[in-house]
């Protein structure tokens, strides 16, 4: 078995590798199906139904995937200048949280401008999180992984402690949640009798920014150059280290945004569960999108189609709602192997003596 | 305050909170000496604590539960070790992937074994295995020979690596293919299986780290029952730059603080939010990398992935 290296990737191999990743992650997990007694076809046709069978469905994937856009988008921005942003968790929550602490009674403003300050808020938030293991990073030296993932951990403490003292919400019958958001401060539903809110089409939005940065401006230039050789970056007169922090500021904001969207469009309050862990598949859904930002945006409504699905599937045939996850891993390391594919060819045949 | 680093009950805890962070320590430090970053650990110790309790609740003793939480390790090492050795794939990435895959797989396999509990069913953990003779010493012996087996074994393990690492000639193979990769293939050593034996053995050790949590710590496997221990592994192996004797320091300091936070919060838990507590250890890894990172120098092949006949 031999392996070389493919002149060049034509663009179909791009396209069709997510879409094999995706397959080969469904086929791998009807084995856990076929665990559970339940039928294979049964079990997809009910994912399927549940997450975009109806209209009311399709509404459901969209608001599940408004966040997943929004942490894809951050995950994506860090991860092509190669910036491990693992945190991405964290940063929603610290988004969530400057969202409630502005915005559910601190300050009395109309929408117009209680709406703008929220999200800057938010994203400020989430900016400056990931801002310090960047300063660590390029001061110091410190990895990012390690210190990203670590600060998920003190940041969730953190609202925790939040919610059960200064910021509980009196009369929320004891459960340890703030406040509700002010009305001026709530983003407009977008449809009657969904749950789609005004954060999608931010997502929307930021998924356009982030493709117009990468692709016209010199910022989103030299982050792409820092991430593929910060040694010829640095040659080329580039600033790698302000570059690594200015990538922060804009990956941990848009995190923050995702966690402004969903406390201020969604929840209406900050709680403890606000994020099913959106910020570690935001890191799926910038992979399955090869930090595409457009791409980000149908890799996140194909993810949260795959949660929703399988919450209705959970209900119908019993399947544990962890398939959920485990056919997500499963897609991120497929799309490893299958973008792999794209860039090498394996030869069979026996070398010659 | 002071009487507390005098009581016997608080370098026992010391050593039981340190055992399975020795464990995870030295399997991440194997990986990284061979060149490859295994950020699978916190999945695979979640895998590791609960095969190892399922073995045991359905019958196999708590070796066997042992053995099962190691293989399960080993096999998701395998795994980490086809995609970013054999195929060179983003050893971040893929990391992050086998954590993600190999928790909720843990959880999958909970829920189907366990469908409707509401309070997780127990087994009769390892008890405390007095060390006959030694164990009579005052203090000293109350201390460091009375404990649990495996945290015998986490410490025999310091002493087995970091002989094997610098004094026999697979651990040479090992730290040079995580230093010079060409170098060593020259010398003709066999890279991608030293690699990949090093993140089999290393992850078996991760799945033993989770089988500590279920089989010794606690009696129970419930979610999140790692809670970051892996990611703290992973602080640590900086922290002793890439050291066994090091990591095990490391691992112990870490642990007294942790079992000093517990006692402060039993002290002043009135006072100061329990979060505050909790915060600690993750607060203190991260300082701690701050003060090691600018000197410690990593494997120099470390995320480098090795291509046969191509110059880095």
């Amino acid at each position: 078995m031999q392996i070389e290296a493919r002149e060049s990737v034509a663009l179909w191999q791009v396209v069709l590798a997510p879409l094999a990743a995706v397959l080969m992650a469904l086929a791998l997990c009807s084995l856990l199906i076929v665990w559970t007694g339940s039928s294979v076809g049964a079990a997809y046709l009910a994912l399927w139904q549940g997450g975009v069978g109806s209209r009311f469905a399709l509404t459901e994937t969209l608001t599940r995937a408004t966040p997943l856009i929004l942490t894809g988008l951050a995950v994506a921005v860090a991860f092509r200048a190669k910036l491990w942003n693992i945190g991405a968790e964290g940063q929603f929550y610290a988004g969530a949280l400057a969202a409630t602490l502005l915005g559910s009674g601190a300050i009395t403003a109309p929408a117009w401008l209680l709406i703008p300050l929220l999200l800057a808020a938010g994203a400020g938030a989430g900016g400056l999180l990931l801002g310090i293991p960047a300063w660590l990073k390029v001061r110091f030296r410190v990895d990012e992984v390690v210190t990203t993932l670590l600060l998920n951990f003190i940041v969730l403490l953190a609202v925790s402690y939040l919610l059960e003292g200064p910021l509980k919400d009196p009369l929320a019958l004891g459960w340890p949640q703030a406040r509700p958001i002010m009305a001026t401060g709530v983003l407009p539903k977008l449809m009657e009798r969904t749950r789609l809110h005004g954060g999608l089409l931010l997502a929307l939005a930021a998924a356009g920014l982030i493709w117009g940065i990468n692709r016209l401006t010199i910022w989103g230039y030299e982050m792409k150059a820092v991430g593929s050789n910060p040694e010829a970056a640095a040659f080329l007169g580039i600033p790698v280290h302000r570059v690594i922090l200015y990538t922060s500021l804009l990956s941990g904001g848009l995190a923050g945004l995702a966690g402004v969207s969903e406390v201020t469009g969604l929840k209406g309050y900050l709680t403890l569960d606000l994020s099913p862990g959106f910020g570690y598949s935001g890191i799926v859904v910038a992979m399955l999108a090869q930090q595409h930002p457009l791409g980000v945006v149908a890799a996140a409504v194909f993810i949260a189609g795959i949660y929703v699905g399988a919450d209705s599937m959970s209900r119908s045939l019993g399947v544990p709602t962890y398939l959920a996850d485990v056919i997500v891993a499963t897609a991120l390391l497929g799309m490893l192997v299958s973008s792999w594919l794209t860039h090498y060819r394996i030869r069979w045949e026996k070398k010659r003596d | 305050m002071i009487e507390l680093f005098f009581s016997v009950s608080f370098w026992v805890a010391t050593l039981r909170i340190a055992t399975p962070l020795i464990f995870g320590t030295l399997g991440e430090l194997l990986c990284e000496r061979a060149g490859v970053l295994n950020l699978g650990i916190e999945g695979i110790m979640t895998m590791g604590a609960m095969v190892g309790w399922l073995s045991v609740y359905q019958g196999a003793g708590l070796w066997g539960g042992v053995v099962a939480a190691a293989v399960a390790g080993a096999v998701a090492g395998f795994l980490h070790s086809a995609l970013t050795v054999r195929l060179g794939l983003s050893q971040h990435v893929t990391g992050i992937g086998i954590t993600l895959l190999s928790t909720n797989l843990a959880y999958f396999g909970y829920r189907m074994v366990l469908p409707e509990v509401s309070s997780p069913p127990k087994i009769i953990p390892f008890g405390d295995y007095p060390l006959p003779g030694l164990s009579k010493i005052p203090v000293l012996g109350e201390i460091l020979f009375q404990q649990p087996p495996l945290t015998y074994g986490a410490v025999c393990l310091v002493v087995a690596v970091g002989y094997g690492l610098y004094h026999t000639p697979l651990g040479l193979a090992v730290r040079m293919v995580g230093e010079n990769p060409q170098a060593a293939e020259a010398q003709g050593i066999p890279v991608y299986g030293v690699r990949s034996g090093a993140v089999v053995v290393g992850s078996a050790l991760m799945g033993v780290a989770g089988a500590f949590l279920t089989l010794s710590a606690f009696d129970a496997f419930f979610f999140n029952i790692v809670n970051g221990r892996g990611w703290i592994c992973i602080a640590l192996v900086v922290f002793a730059s890439w050291q066994p004797y090091k990591a095990l320091a490391g691992a112990l300091l870490f642990a007294g603080f942790d079992a000093l936070q517990l006692r402060l919060q039993q002290i002043w838990g009135g006072g100061i939010p329990y979060q505050f507590f909790l915060m600690l250890p993750y607060l203190l890894s991260i300082v701690a990398l701050v003060l090691v990172s600018r000197q410690s120098r990593s494997p120099q092949a470390l995320l480098l992935p090795f291509r046969k006949g191509e110059r880095t």
